[in-house]
């Protein structure tokens, strides 16, 4: 399959890539780029594990095709902290722990930033509703939805 | 809660501290929330190749065909393997020398057993050449009538059940029991397949250098998997090593190395470079292990007064038609009820399924939630309320055995959960709740326990001259806490501040820390920590107490507590001196003791050890669609110490996630045709995502044990499940007048 040239903005950095169509952003990410803290757990768009932030709406990358992603603003969970410092979302997921294994969190995470930006963190039942693409096998949802209380109201004052 | 209380029972060095039952983050948080924690997919070698999987769309029968030349043709394919090409192993994968060595599918033949099994592997530069070649290969079948479901094949009474306990067991006479009870019940229930659906998928990245093989991947029980992966093979365990510092999950399925991740290691010895192979989800319905289903029959009978006069509880179960595991779960009944007469039974069928395995609370999910179901039952039809029935049949020695339990504080479970959830105001009868909105609600109860296990762990305990401590043990940390709950036992074990410890686990050269399963890696290794810890003070108390320069002189080593960093002595705590000191004068960079983990078989033999716990549930079910929704638990469980009640309250809050997944969601449809799995899918296959989850409440109750193990752990990962699910149920009946029997309850059971 012939390769094709592509240019990612990821987390303010600009990448080009020599890529087959084909290949998923989840993949270019994982595979091309060394960003491995975005994780693939179905591959098929049913899990959330894989969320990022394209043009800071949340986007499953296991779904989204590299080249599409061009020509747009790619956030991923390594692109959160700035200098050093967690964000809120993350700082409050550590505090409240809002998670266990670890696997799925990058992707709740980001969800979670996403969720507080467009607004549906006003009570804990929108917080499970708008959170609920994201699965998490060990159970951390009560968890979850502290942290992400916690963050909003961090992110508000 | 202070370190002299921990330390009570090892009278040599009374030790203070305040790392145990410290609510502390996780000390792998900051890694986990960055994306930095590196999971064994994350890993990626120089010259690495890629590795797919081709699976068998047949439940049984052989590989006819496959196109192994259109697939290599595909740009970028660089090998396939087959039963033609696999490279040769020292042993027969259909070799089984003991119960924890499960046969593996390793391309060995051409033979299907089960869908999903592995057939082949593709090898290629990219993931995407990998993929587009397994699916090249387009494989022809000579199939065969798959054998499917609980009556599809003859049953059979197995050797033994679990980890090979006997199949059938009573005490007294189950039937003069029931044939004396004022009233009786019967109830059959079933439980369906599950899948352990951890979300990180089995991955494995192997290298070989010469007969040394560089592994990562994940695992529960890192000294198994290379001392299987050394006998598959034919090399010494010490030339592998393993890494698996994280697990995405492993909830039983990745206790034992699978065949996938064999498959792995076997592409890297044939193309002789570094291969990654991570399953694709659908390929997670098979070869790594499931819940087997189970149809279990409760009897019971009760006197005039609500006392239980018999119980019997028998289960049907199945396992594949190649391997040995069946699912305990009539062995529920030996604990919770007094009863003068108890039988349990098993008996099983052979399919054409992938071996099921250990899963969360394996046997005791399944049988807790038949058997609080019948226990539910048996209050209905003595006019008593749940829990009053349970009271008045509590266990004060354990039923089976007759032995004492070493810690029982069931009764204050019952206590505050009820207390809190609210329940003295529930009615008898079902149906007689609604809420505003007119759904019908209703209240259950349920009772958790599960074993408190231990199996054997070994640490090595280092102190330098620094004044820092190491501690080393290989425990695998798959998200119960261990980076943070054994820093915390290593902490205190040295005398010194957490941040002083250099904490070490997660790689097989370090001293094998036993397995992360059966509720028992935090006693295990946690034990094993702890004794490394004072044989190490021990050592260091030596180099003082005999030595006439130093403060301690003739304290004697009975007569020294370690603290802080500093040795005191006992009877006058203002004489003391620093490690640092004690070394410096000794001329030592640093002193090391071993420590071993491991039950006590006097205590084993005496005691009956169990943690237990009480779960109420409040379910709401529209009146005319029949959907319910759970809306509150509150659960209490008492398990003896708690390390870290942060990460034991999420353990609790995982549990009982996982039960109201049994009691709603979870279930593998298999397809009665052609035997395979209709739904291997994250979207068909239903897990709780966070909508489903409502209001959870876990009460952590005190409870001493001084027979367990000298810290007095008992676990905390497996028993949210059990009692959970059949609270569920209860609560479906006491909304509806409806009798679940078959999980998970669908709407049209309610519907009728």
């Amino acid at each position: 399959m012939t390769k094709i040239p592509v240019y990612l903005d990821i987390n303010g950095h600009h990448h080009e890539l020599q890529l087959e169509p084909r290949v998923t952003l989840l993949d270019a990410l994982r595979d091309r780029l060394g960003l491995t803290g975005t994780k693939k757990g179905c591959d098929h768009g049913q899990c959330g594990a894989c969320t990022v932030h394209v043009d800071g709406e949340r986007v499953l990358a296991c779904l989204t095709l590299a080249a599409q992603a061009q020509g747009r603003t790619v956030t991923t969970i390594e692109g959160l902290a700035r200098e050093g410092e967690m964000h809120p979302v993350q700082a409050a997921f550590l505090e409240q722990d809002a998670f266990q294994c670890g696997y799925c969190t990058p992707g709740q995470i980001m969800s979670a930033v996403a969720c507080i930006r467009e607004g549906h963190a006003g009570s804990d039942e929108e917080i499970r509703e708008y959170m609920a693409g994201n699965l998490c096998r060990c159970g951390a949802y009560p968890h979850i939805v502290a942290a992400v209380r916690q963050a909003a109201q961090e992110v508000a004052s | 809660m202070t370190l002299e209380l921990s330390l009570n029972q090892q009278p040599a060095h009374a030790r203070q501290g305040s790392s145990i039952g410290q609510p502390l983050t996780r000390r792998d948080g900051f890694l986990k929330v960055t994306g930095g924690a590196r999971y064994a997919a994350d890993n990626h070698p120089p010259g690495m190749l890629y590795a797919v999987l081709a699976v068998s769309s047949i439940a049984r029968g052989r590989v006819a065909a496959l196109d192994t030349e259109a697939a290599k043709a595909h740009k970028g394919v660089v090998e396939v393997m087959t039963p033609k090409n696999r490279p040769a192993l020292a042993i027969d994968p259909d070799a089984k020398d003991n119960p924890f060595m499960f046969r593996l599918d390793l391309l060995q033949n051409d033979q299907v057993r089960y869908p999903n099994q592995s057939i082949a592997v593709v090898i290629a530069e990219t993931l995407e050449a990998a993929t587009e070649g397994a699916a090249l290969l387009s494989p022809r079948y000579e199939a065969l009538p798959a054998r499917v479901g609980l009556d599809g094949a003859k049953s059979f009474v197995p050797r033994g059940v679990g980890i090979g306990g006997p199949a059938v067991q009573h005490k007294g006479d189950v039937e003069t029991g029931l044939r004396s009870a004022k009233t009786r019940i019967e109830a059959t229930y079933e439980t369906p397949a599950q899948y352990h659906n951890a979300m990180e998928p089995h991955a494995i990245v192997v290298a070989w250098d010469g007969d040394r093989l560089s592994i990562d991947t994940p695992s529960q029980g890192l000294a198994m998997a290379q001392g299987r992966i050394a006998g598959l093979f034919g090399i010494a365990p010490e030339n592998i090593h393993i890494r698996s510092p994280f697990l995405g999950g492993g909830f039983g399925s990745k206790g034992m190395i699978s065949g996938p991740q064999v498959l792995g290691i076997l592409a890297a010895r044939l193309v002789g470079r570094p291969v990654k192979l991570v399953l694709r989800r659908e390929q997670m319905y098979g070869p790594v292990g499931h819940r087997a289903p189970t149809r279990q029959t409760l009897r019971m009978g009760m006197d005039g007064e609500g006392r239980l006069t018999a119980i019997d509880h028998h289960a049907r179960t199945a396992s594949s038609t190649f391997d040995d595991f069946f699912e305990p779960a009539a062995d529920a009944s030996h604990t919770l009820y007094a009863s003068p007469a108890i039988a349990t039974s098993h008996d099983a069928v052979r399919l054409d399924t992938g071996t099921p395995l250990f899963m969360r609370a394996p046997g005791e999910a399944t049988g807790s939630i038949a058997l609080e179901s019948a226990i539910d039952e048996a209050a209905h039809a003595c006019g008593m309320d749940p829990l009053e029935f349970r009271l008045r049949n509590y266990a004060e020695v354990e039923p089976m055995t007759g032995k004492p339990f070493s810690s029982k504080a069931l009764r204050e479970c019952y206590r505050q959960a009820a207390e809190t959830f609210g329940w003295a105001s529930r009615p008898l009868q079902p149906r007689l709740m609604r809420d505003a909105d007119g759904f019908l609600t209703g209240w259950g109860m349920g009772t958790a326990t599960f074993p408190a296990l231990m199996f054997q762990a070994e640490a090595r305990a280092v102190l330098r001259s620094d004044g820092s401590g190491l501690m080393e043990t290989g425990a695998q940390d798959m998200g119960q806490g261990a980076w943070t709950a054994f820093a915390q036992i290593a902490a205190d074990g040295l005398g010194l501040d957490i941040d002083r410890v250099e904490f070490r686990a997660g790689s097989s050269d370090l001293p094998n820390a036993g397995i992360a399963g059966g509720s028992g890696h935090t006693a295990t290794a946690g034990m094993a920590i702890h004794n490394a810890g004072a044989a190490v003070i021990a050592r260091l108390a030596d180099l003082a107490t005999g030595n006439e320069a130093s403060p301690l002189f003739g304290a004697g080593n009975e007569g020294v507590l370690a603290r802080g960093g500093r040795l005191y002595r006992r009877d006058d705590e203002s004489r003391g001196e620093s490690y640092a000191e004690i070394l410096m004068r000794a001329g030592l960079t640093e002193i090391e003791a071993h420590g071993k983990g491991a039950p006590d078989p006097a205590s084993q033999e005496t005691y009956a050890k169990h943690a237990h716990g009480a779960v109420f549930a409040e379910v709401k079910v529209d009146p005319d669609f029949g959907q319910i929704r759970v809306t509150r638990l509150v659960g209490a469980f008492a398990a003896g110490r708690v390390i870290n009640p942060r990460l034991v309250r999420s353990q609790y809050y995982g549990g009982m996630i996982w039960g109201i997944s049994f009691a709603l969601h979870e279930e593998a449809i298999t397809d009665r045709r052609s035997g395979r799995i209709q739904n291997a899918n994250l979207a068909e296959y239903h897990v709780p995502v966070n909508a489903d989850v409502p209001s959870v409440e876990a009460l952590l109750v005190h409870e001493d044990d001084p027979y367990v193990n000298a810290l007095g752990i008992k676990g905390v990962g497996e028993i949210g499940i059990t009692g959970t699910a059949g609270a569920i149920a209860n609560a479906v009946w006491h909304a509806t007048g409806v009798r679940p029997r078959r999980f998970p309850i669908r709407i049209e059971d309610l519907l009728g």
